[in-house]
């Protein structure tokens, strides 16, 4: 599919022999080479420390906020504990306790499960995968400071008391006719994040493929990376469809376009269904990873490889498809007919099963270890009891008869906590003290670790347990107070009393974690005689990751390959050296791993700092209606971006290849499919497109469920306009594509005239699309609004890609973008299939629909 | 099925404390396949299959047609609009905060909402169903026991969503037409001079521009209909009782009973917020 570059192939020995690997490295090169990858990698010192952007120091802070966002949501957990103590309690007001929950719910999801699973893997995935870094550090940088930003902006809120007040999941018309700021905040806030979210899973996939040792085949990688590809998978297919709600929603707050308004053609169940596709998944999305961490530290414990490797792999994927058949659910009790009803029960079972096989597959390596208790597979036992609750109360809650009494009441508030602390808190706190040696090179406290783990479980059980009971008692959740005599006081005042208990728990955690060690002696390497990649890092610590890169042969390299560590050390493996002082990673092929690259990584930079703040400006600023500084912001932040890019990615290296150790030859750049970035437009576009598809189906859903859609004598799209608008689109893609063989091909004039020309198309495409729709008032009914959507959408993704097409434009004229080295054009030609394929099916549903309908 | 969760969990979490404190390293590889197997499909499969058909089995339950009378209740923020159908009737009987069913037979409940969703629910009774502005859905009740029971929102619908309840009061087939009939009439007339004076202060403070009383000049349909309000078990929607004080205290502090409602406190003096409440305590 690649047209032959004239780049050079991957040339010389691979895989490398055991005589080969057994030469010995001189003292006096291992030395001159440490001292260079030293320097390529060294993280900034002072206040320049923030413009780091090594994944060990990103994913700290990223831990780091997610725990303290977490702290912050845990408070908010306490305030409404104390609130329902006892009966007609005026501890806080309605409005206060409303906005605590919401916030609790919203702050605990966006802002601690999702980001902490993001935060963890970009922390650890390198060294498990022998990778110096992520493939894209500056966009991990640039993710964790949205994240930042955006946190802040909605936690913040609470102290304002503006918070967004509807509950985390936001139904309208309850939340679009709130008012006061605090929908906003929670739709623009969290969709900022969602987007940094979705950038975070870009990476983490693209790193899992595309930066695995040599050798190390999909089928011995370690679990984690699977469970990081399954996870980041649905991230890409659960996000979009909430972004796409975000989208309608924000319209409707805005500019009172009535997507969710029954009186005007509108239905609030779009946004359920909308919603509950992402937030079902997203649950699979906080639970998973946690499973992740219990398949590192199993093997460990028990002392032997994990039992059914394949067992779990299948399962994991198979749980990442089923949840996203489950999310009806959550909505069973909206009168949607029976065999809907009959059907999502069967599904929300069937989830079990894949489930059951990977506890059971654990089970399983313990029973066939010998196993050695540690402080993690404590908070790994527990995490075992309480998630099995939560499990067996979900296949209760499963069955839509049980469901019909329980739904909205404590017995859901017990299950969901069940299921988070069993699937997400626990193993999370086991994972911390097991990879704490990893990160700080110290141990945590086994006695606090204990007092923190049976305070913990013990407040949990006393706190939730009662719960169940709450709720079939008839307590419905988000009630800020309750009358006396209904039987529901003291069990209310018993899971007060276990959340403080948790607190304490917490608070011995925490302190275990922040108190000062530097008087502790460093661990030894492989504190817990682990296997994997991620223990071969040094102590004390070097911010290279690996000092070679290995060949990796087993599932379990450092319990296989007795000489591999010794060898790694020495650098006898691949990318010993930075002769040329830059960060370089090895790029491997999907399946096999075998080297196909040197890529040249991103050091430290303020430019991501910036973008993140004017990104964060465009997100913020309409929250209060400010809208010209929310464009300029906006127009900023792509200036920055485009700096970013022009000045990093993509470089024409000062050589076409070199020697990436062991006398193998690998080229320095890589272009289309051979690349990471190309990979990384892809899974975004793929993102993207789920996003779209949303949009359509919100407008199918309409069609569908609502009688007057269109209504009676409804102004349609211009049909002409539509038909010239899809001419105008397919013309521009086929002028992208023509420029990018033409430019290939050394025709470069000739590509840069169609460069040229390509944007003219698109924008009277975009131009056509949007007359087509503009005299029609979106505020009157919600066809003409989904249209509007629909064609905004287009215009939008249009805008980026006149964008990327000018800069392409400028990238041959400056000498950036050559014949040889042309993978910004693949990539821009990869987003415009995409958005291309967009505007035919708008063009396509606009032109269409007055017949059809 | 607590039983059996409770067994399930025994059996996972003793196996876990089995092989890893009492004898660990027991089993060999071939044991561990066969738990992985048996544990992890065959086990989940039979259980959860009794379990669906069983499920499923009874779930049309709450969708069955009712025997003739239908009770159509629209959620306001927050409270209950509540209409009697009987059967071939061609106007309802109008009420508010109270569901009132005859027992043996199976009533069906036509659901709806003003402003944003929430939904009905007598947790003695049955499930809960959603009410939608919009759109209409359904759920059947069929009490088989005289009594009376706390029903209330399951929704989250706002800053009062805690005190958005009900009484439903199941009766026998006789009280309960007895009832209604009383229901559909007018308003009596005030028996006391308090009442009277009462009645005129309902009309002079203008709560009769949202509230009816039928039979009077008090016609507003905003808020509930107080034409029987002295015949409830409950006011403010599941809020306080019906007795003079509670009356009193509804009226001049409305806010503070219930956040955000949209009737404002009335500060009257205390004379005629006692016979206003002696009013509406008469309206039986």
């Amino acid at each position: 599919m690649t047209p032959s570059t004239g780049l050079p192939q991957p040339g010389g020995p691979y895989p490398p022999t055991e005589e080969m690997l057994a030469v010995p490295v001189p003292q006096e090169v291992q030395q001159a080479q440490a001292r260079r990858l030293r320097a390529a990698w060294e993280t900034p010192k002072g206040w320049r420390y923030v413009t780091a952007v090594n994944n060990s120091e990103v994913g700290k802070w990223y831990c780091l906020t997610a725990l303290v966002f977490m702290l912050l949501a845990g408070v908010m957990a306490l305030i409404i504990r104390l609130q329902l103590a006892v009966p007609e309690n005026d501890l806080v007001s309605a409005d206060r306790f409303n906005q605590l929950f919401t916030m609790h719910g919203s702050a605990m999801m966006f802002l601690f499960a999702v980001p902490m699973f993001e935060a963890v893997s970009i922390l650890l995935l390198p060294g498990m995968l022998g990778a110096r870094d992520m493939p894209f550090p500056r966009l991990s940088a640039f993710g964790y400071w949205c994240f930042l930003i955006g946190g802040v902006f909605v936690i913040g809120s609470i102290f304002f008391d503006v918070a967004p007040r509807a509950g985390w999941f936001m139904y309208p018309p309850l939340a679009t006719k709130d008012e006061g700021p605090g929908s906003d905040i929670w739709l623009l806030g969290l969709s900022f994040i969602e987007v940094a979210s979705i950038a975070a899973a870009v990476e983490l996939i693209v790193g899992t493929l595309k930066c695995r040792p040599p050798g190390m085949r999909v089928n011995i990688m370690p679990l984690y990376a699977w469970y990081v590809l399954v996870v980041g998978g649905m991230i890409l297919f659960a996000f979009p469809p909430l972004i796409a709600g975000d989208f309608l929603f924000e319209l409707e707050r805005s500019f009172d376009w009535p997507f969710f308004d029954p009186t005007r053609g509108g239905d609030p169940m779009l946004w359920q269904h909308l919603f509950w596709i992402f937030g079902h998944p997203e649950v699979y999305i906080i639970f998973l990873p946690s499973i992740a961490i219990a398949a590192m530290v199993i093997p460990t414990v028990a002392r032997r490889p994990i039992f059914g490797y394949s067992w779990i792999v299948l399962s994991a994927v198979g749980t990442g498809f089923l949840s996203f058949g489950l999310w009806v659910h959550h909505m069973f009790t909206t009168g949607l007919p029976s065999i809907s009803l009959g059907f999502f029960s069967a599904a929300s079972e069937a989830v079990v099963i894949p489930t059951g096989i990977q506890i059971f597959a654990f089970l399983a390596t313990l029973m066939a270890g010998r196993v050695k208790m540690t402080l993690p597979m404590l908070w790994i036992s527990g995490a075992l009891a309480i998630f099995t609750i939560g499990g067996l109360t979900g296949v209760m809650l499963a069955l839509a008869p049980f469901d019909f009494q329980a739904h909205d009441t404590y017995f859901i508030v017990a299950h969901l906590h069940y299921t988070l602390f069993g699937g997400m808190v626990f193993p999370v706190i086991a994972g911390v003290y097991y990879f704490f040696p990893f990160i700080q090179k110290k141990l945590l406290s086994e006695r606090l670790g204990k007092w923190a783990f049976w305070l913990t479980f013990s407040g949990f059980n006393l706190c939730f347990l009662p719960m169940h009971l709450t709720g079939l008692w008839g307590m419905p959740r988000r009630v800020y107070t309750y009358p006396s005599g209904l039987g529901w006081d003291w069990l209310n005042l018993i899971s007060t009393v276990g959340a403080f208990v948790i607190a304490a728990g917490f608070a011995t955690f925490v302190w275990d974690l922040i108190r000062p060690k530097h008087r502790q002696a460093q661990i030894l390497r492989n504190p817990w005689g682990g296997g994997t990649l991620e223990w071969t890092h040094d102590v004390p610590e070097e911010a290279w990751g690996v000092r070679s890169i290995p060949h990796v042969s087993t599932r379990y390299p450092l319990w296989d390959q007795p000489d591999m560590l010794a060898r790694l050390d020495a650098g006898r493996y691949y990318l010993p050296d930075a002769e040329e002082g830059k960060r370089e990673t090895l790029v491997t092929s999907v399946i096999d791993a075998a080297p196909v690259q040197v890529q040249r990584v991103t050091g430290p930079t303020w430019i991501t700092l910036w973008a993140a703040a004017f990104t964060g400006g465009a997100f913020i600023f309409p929250t209060f209606h400010w809208y010209p500084p929310a464009i300029i912001s906006g127009v900023l932040a792509i200036c920055c971006i485009i700096w970013w890019l022009w000045t990093a990615t993509a470089q024409v290296p000062e050589a076409d290849s070199k020697d990436a150790g062991l006398g193998l030859r690998l080229p320095t750049y890589a272009a289309g499919p051979a690349s990471v970035g190309w990979w990384a437009m892809w899974i975004t576009m793929l993102g993207d497109a789920t996003a779209f598809a949303s949009l359509v189906f919100g407008f199918f859903f309409y069609w569908t469920a609502s009688p007057d859609f269109p209504p009676d004598g409804a102004a349609h799209a211009v049909p002409g306009l539509v038909a010239l608008a899809a001419v105008a689109f397919a013309l521009n893609w086929g002028l992208m594509v023509g420029a990018r063989w033409l430019n290939r091909h050394e025709r470069v004039a000739l590509a840069r005239a169609c460069l040229g020309v390509a944007p003219l198309m698109a924008a009277s495409g975009t131009a056509a699309l949007v007359c087509a729709v503009i005299d029609l008032e979106p505020t009157a009914h919600v066809y003409p609004a989904i249209l509007w959507a629909l064609a905004i959408w287009i215009a939008v993704h249009s805008g980026a890609g006149v964008i990327m097409q000018l800069y392409c434009l400028a990238g041959s004229l400056f000498g950036k973008l050559t014949p040889r080295y042309d993978a910004d054009i693949w990539n821009v030609s990869l987003f415009w299939h995409f958005v291309t394929i967009s505007a035919l099916v708008t063009c396509a549903v606009l032109g269409l629909a007055p017949g059809a309908l | 099925m607590l039983a059996g969760a409770v067994v399930l969990w025994l059996l996972v979490n003793g196996a876990f404390y089995y092989t890893s404190k009492v004898r660990p390293g027991a089993f060999d590889q071939r044991h561990a396949r066969n738990i992985l197997i048996g544990g992890g499909i065959v086990l989940p499969v039979v259980v959860l299959t009794a379990l669906l058909v069983w499920g499923l089995s009874i779930l049309p339950d709450l969708r069955r047609p009712g025997d003739g009378l239908v009770i159509r209740v629209t959620g306001e923020q927050w409270w209950w609009r509540v209409e009697y159908w009987p059967e071939g009737a061609d106007a309802p009987v109008v009420t508010a905060n109270e569901i009132r069913l005859p027992v043996g037979q199976r009533t069906e409940i036509h659901l709806t909402s003003d402003k944003v969703i929430h939904s009905f629910w007598i947790p003695a009774l049955g499930g809960k169903m959603d009410m939608f502005p919009g759109r209409e859905t359904m759920i059947s009740l069929a009490p088989e026991k005289v009594g009376t029971y706390r029903g209330q929102c399951a929704e989250f619908c706002g800053a009062s969503h805690a005190w958005m309840a009900f009484a439903a009061v199941v009766m026998e087939e006789g009280a309960f037409d007895q009832w209604l009939a009383n229901e559909a009439a007018d308003a009596v007339e005030p028996v006391s001079e308090a009442a009277e004076r009462g009645a005129k202060i309902f009309l002079t403070e203008g709560c009769g521009a949202c509230h009816a009383v039928r039979g009077t000049d008090a016609v507003g349909q905003v808020g509930p209909d107080l034409t029987h309000v002295g015949s409830r078990q409950t006011l403010g929607a599941g809020r306080i009782k019906v007795t003079l004080d509670d009356l009193s205290d509804w009226i001049s502090h409305t806010d503070l009973l219930k956040p955000e409602v949209k009737m404002p406190s009335y500060d009257l003096e205390p004379e005629q917020l006692s016979d206003l409440a002696t009013y509406l305590e008469g309206l039986k």
